[in-house]
């Protein structure tokens, strides 16, 4: 009878949720971006590593990643279902209750973070525990909610694949690695916040201090464009530290070059403007950015590879 | 019996097919796991790993 009843009161349920609405916590899109990013950090790294051992390295950083992503959606549940972009998510959708999202995250994030460090080595598994700690606790649980800064310091979880990729193969951390890690947490900022523009009532709604409805839109735009100078420059940096060769200089000048003009456009955007191009055009301009500049990274390794014999 | 009935609560159809898909997404799952341990464990160590003594 209690039963019957907590289940009239909607506390006690049977699961409808599929397959489908587990690997959806694991934020897919954002994965394939950890992957990708861990790969290239490994192909970058000095020295050598069983392919297999390298495929299921990767795959612990998929899993530890996506384990992250879990942990978010079940602690921004309330964030997500006020928000037009993530109401469909799982949790908010009434797929997934809360307490299994947790439980799953805890259980991947542990399964991941020792597969990781057993089969690679310590370093690689701690650095993957920590950008979890750092995305589930710092990020989610404090920073998000609590400064428009959020982004900047959060953003360094998803900086640290390739770090650990490179880990997973050196067996320790050096400039090289540091300078991917900046890449991306240099790109971070005006990525979220070009977003933000544009999904700038979002936010409000969900009361999330982003830069846009916190400082406003002129400081936020002044931002973007400090950041994407900054990032322009250091995103050439492997090229005179030897990671990278020519091509890879010249095609990150170029897209540098492109990146700073759109955000630039975005500077000039009218305060208000209702559609926001310039800062939908920057969003998408900066994925393309970051998947080429980490192809061309990856282009180079493998031909020196290769030639290397 | 009546009683017992009552404690016992009838799954839908819908969420006898999700519960179905959950175990054997679940069961593949492990299956994997222990795959790669085990892949993994003879790639980390090779041929060492039956070079012991009794």
């Amino acid at each position: 009878m209690a039963l019957v009843e907590n289940i009239q009161s909607n506390e006690a349920r049977i699961s409808e949720a599929m397959p489908g609405d587990y690997f959806a916590l694991l934020k897919p899109r954002v994965m394939s971006l950890v992957v990708f990013t861990a790969f290239v950090g490994m192909m970058l790294a000095p020295g050598s590593i069983n392919p297999l051992i390298a495929l299921i390295a990767i795959l612990a950083i998929a899993v530890g990643g996506g384990a992250s992503g879990a942990l978010n959606m079940w602690y921004d549940a309330d964030i997500d279902a006020v928000m037009t972009r993530t109401k469909k998510r799982p949790i908010p959708a009434g797929r997934i209750a809360g307490g299994e999202a947790l439980a799953f995250g805890l259980v991947l994030s542990v399964f991941s973070v020792l597969t990781l460090g057993t089969l690679t080595n310590w370093v690689a598994g701690g650095l993957l525990a920590f950008t979890i700690f750092f995305y589930a606790v710092i990020y989610t649980m404090w920073l998000k909610r609590s400064t428009p800064q959020n982004i900047v310091i959060g953003g360094a979880a998803g900086a640290f694949p390739p770090m650990i990729g490179w880990a997973a193969v050196t067996g320790g951390i050096s400039l090289e690695s540091v300078v991917l890690f900046l890449i991306i947490f240099l790109w971070t900022p005006p990525h979220f916040w070009a977003l933000a523009l544009f999904k700038l009532r979002d936010y409000d709604m969900a009361k999330v201090p982003m830069l846009p409805n916190v400082a406003g839109e002129r400081h936020t735009k002044l931002q973007i464009v400090a950041y994407s100078l900054v990032l322009a420059v250091v995103a050439v940096s492997p090229w005179p530290l030897g990671l990278a060769g020519p091509v890879y200089g010249a095609v990150s000048i170029l897209l540098g070059l492109n990146f700073l003009r759109h955000a630039i456009a975005v500077w000039r955007m009218p305060d208000g403007d209702a559609t926001m191009v310039p800062a939908k055009k920057l969003f998408g301009f900066s994925l393309v950015y970051l998947a080429s500049l980490f192809s061309v990274l990856l282009g180079e390794a493998l031909v020196m590879k290769v030639l290397a014999g | 019996m009546a009683e017992n009935k009552q404690d016992t609560v009838e799954m839908t159809d819908a969420q006898k097919k999700a519960q179905r898909r959950r175990s054997v997404a679940l069961g593949l799952v492990l299956a994997a796991f222990v795959v790669i341990i085990y892949v993994g464990s003879w790639a980390k160590m090779g041929a060492s790993l039956f070079d012991r003594s009794l």
